[in-house]
């Protein structure tokens, strides 16, 4: 009974956090693994709600459209993710150095950031507009033509539209914390380097990398579950096509479960996708370790 | 050859000056401790040797060059950083070898200098270790060997031994000052210790608010202080100051009054005449004894005492509120809180005019 009073503030003190995380996590969490098992529809029907086993899971890996969306999405994790990397590393080491206005170069950079990233994709939405955008302005200058490209409507091109918006809207963030673990790095590991002789290409390979990996290995896994649930982008913009060619699995598992309101299809797709991503979290940090 | 010459020296930071017109002359083989108080400048001086800063006035000659503009690398200097600043990805002999392979020496000849440093410093069977997997002195010996495989003209310490405990601090200063005597180079150091100054070092160059106040040997230092803040910083535990007035001179004779009333005679080196300023006479802590064996009677109300093993300081104070510190030997038993009479003899003290700066007295 003591031991029980003893412990009264703390639990007070937790539970505010506990029950909205029981709520808006937990119960969800566990809920989608149990649809994924019925037959559950959005709205309410006459036929009650039935266990169906594993049928869900096996007309999910038959579905030629699901294996299309994640082709989809690894296309689109392997190419946004080395270069948003790169370009967010190879941004933050010009914020960090010395330059005048440096302060203002910052904040310019950070602008997407607080910008909601419907605005963004709206904004976008504007400049790849066809055929009379900003970017088909600058094509057709470029070429001295009337000839225009459709960069959302055509099919080879639609992914690589995302592909561009998307590294411009996300890389400041990954850049911010590029920013904070280049300046972890005390600066007289660059003076003992500075009387070494290196110059900035060893420093930046001696020093800087080697200094940044905890940075890289964070940054790496935030991008690349980042990259995975891409849905915002398409689900404005294409909606999943044309033809297909920009569904990804966050977008085929909302149509299926928003569109088609089959919440228990939806909910299957939603725990293979936590597993993928899971795994593949575990395993980035398995390999990252072993380095 | 590798003397030193500072000529000059100035620097400001964003207009402000930290550095004031610094000349200095630092011979071959010569161990130099530059000491003062956190502030003074002493760190910077060593970085715009270094090359880390640029000077903003001034010439700066290593070895007969002028190095003012020539990068850190180039100047053949090498420095040891009070953080140790290893590079803690790479192994200890990746340390101490990456520097010469930028270089571009030979393999062969890297692993040579490599392993020499590795045998004067003992550090062969660490050699494969990585930074993070060593102690504190261990990781400032590979530093050092940084430094050493470098093969400099000068080595400059940037209070290397202030992230170690005291007692691995007491061993460090005995191996670098042995390895000095081995390398025979000339070695710059810079510490806020002055027991470090006072053990190491062959020249003292003591620095306030970026000025040179004295250079000297370590006894010169002791013995001469050119003013009170030298007198004051030199010497552990520091000189007491007592304040006195000028009471009367005959000739070269003079007497100085204390303010509890005591006569003190001094005979002054030079022809001056003193004025009414008021002075202080500086007496070190263990030139006051226990008992009336000395010309000079002070009596003292004991508050504290630090028993230190075979000796102790003890802290009291005057009648008027001025307080002393001295050092006695520990047998002598005093309690706290009770009055005793000490005494110190005119020949052991210093005395400083208004301004701070040394009366010179005649020493016999």
């Amino acid at each position: 009974m003591k031991s029980y009073k003893r412990f009264l503030p703390e639990v007070g003190m937790l539970l505010p956090a506990i029950i909205l995380m029981v709520v808006f996590i937990f119960i969800p969490f566990f809920l989608s693994g149990y649809f994924s098992f019925t037959n559950e529809r959005l709205m309410p029907r006459p036929i009650p709600t039935q266990w169906i086993g594993l049928r869900n899971y096996e007309r999910i890996l038959a579905d030629s459209e699901f294996w299309m969306s994640v082709k989809n999405t690894l296309y689109f994790a392997i190419v946004v993710i080395p270069i948003q990397l790169s370009l967010s590393l190879a941004s933050a080491i010009l914020l960090n150095s010395k330059l005048k206005f440096i302060a203002v170069f910052r904040g310019i950079t950070i602008l997407p950031i607080l910008t909601p990233i419907t605005v963004i994709v709206v904004i976008w939405a504007a400049i790849f507009q066809t055929p009379d955008g900003l970017l088909n302005g600058i094509y057709q200058w470029l070429t001295g033509t009337y000839d225009y490209i459709d960069w959302l409507g055509d099919e080879t091109i639609a992914m690589l539209s995302i592909v561009i918006l998307s590294i411009w809207a996300s890389f400041p963030f990954q850049m911010l914390i590029y920013l904070a673990g280049l300046q972890e790095i005390p600066k007289d590991r660059y003076e003992a380097a500075e009387i070494d002789g290196f110059n900035k290409w060893q420093q930046f390979r001696y020093i800087t990398f080697p200094g940044l990996r905890n940075t890289n290995i964070f940054v790496v896994i935030i991008t690349t579950i980042g990259a995975l649930s891409l849905f915002t982008q398409v689900n404005i913009l294409t909606g999943g096509g044309p033809n297909g060619s920009t569904t990804t699995i966050i977008q085929y598992m909302f149509s299926n479960g928003f569109s088609s309101q089959k919440i228990g299809y939806a909910s299957a797709v939603s725990v293979i996708f936590f597993i993928t991503v899971a795994s593949l979290g575990l395993l980035q940090r398995r390999l990252m370790r072993n380095e | 050859m590798s003397n030193l010459k500072l000529s000059g020296i100035s620097k400001s930071f964003d207009g402000i000056k930290t550095i004031h017109d610094v000349d200095l002359d630092i011979k071959d083989g010569e161990f130099v401790v530059f000491v003062g108080p956190s502030g003074c400048g002493k760190s910077t001086l060593l970085r715009l040797i270094a090359g880390l800063e640029k000077v903003t006035e001034g010439e700066i000659n290593i070895g007969g060059r002028v190095v003012n503009d020539l990068e850190p690398s180039k100047r053949g200097i090498s420095m040891v950083f009070q953080s140790y600043a290893l590079y803690p990805h790479m192994t200890v002999r990746q340390n101490m070898s990456v520097g010469l392979k930028v270089a571009g020496l030979k393999k062969s000849e890297i692993e040579r200098k490599v392993n020499e440093a590795a045998k004067i410093l003992q550090l062969d069977d660490l050699m494969e270790r990585k930074p993070a997997q060593l102690s504190g002195g261990q990781r400032q010996r590979v530093a050092i060997g940084r430094s050493i495989v470098r093969n400099p003209d000068v080595f400059l310490f940037d209070e290397p031994l202030s992230n170690l405990d005291a007692e691995l601090r007491v061993k460090m200063r005995l191996e670098i000052t042995a390895l000095h005597e081995q390398l025979k180079s000339t070695m710059i150091y810079v510490t806020h210790d002055q027991v470090e100054a006072m053990t190491m070092a062959d020249k003292i160059v003591v620095l306030k608010e970026g000025r040179v106040v004295q250079v000297g040997s370590p006894l010169e230092l002791y013995n001469n202080p050119v003013n009170q803040f030298v007198g004051g910083f030199i010497g552990s535990p520091r000189m007491n100051f007592i304040a006195a007035s000028f009471h009367k001179q005959e000739g070269k004779n003079i007497t100085l009054k204390t303010k509890t009333g005591e006569n003190v005679d001094f005979a002054l080196d030079t022809d001056t005449t003193l004025k009414n300023d008021p002075l202080s006479i500086g007496i070190r802590p263990e030139h006051i004894a226990l008992g009336n064996k000395y010309s000079v009677k002070i009596r003292l109300k004991i508050k504290a005492i630090e028993l230190l093993g075979g000796t102790s300081y003890v802290h009291g104070s005057q009648a008027n509120g001025e307080d002393l510190i001295i050092e006695i030997k520990s047998e002598n038993m005093l309690e706290r809180h009770k009055e005793y009479d000490f005494s110190f003899c005119p020949s052991r003290c210093h005395v400083f005019d208004h301004l701070g700066n040394v009366i010179k007295l005649a020493r016999n």
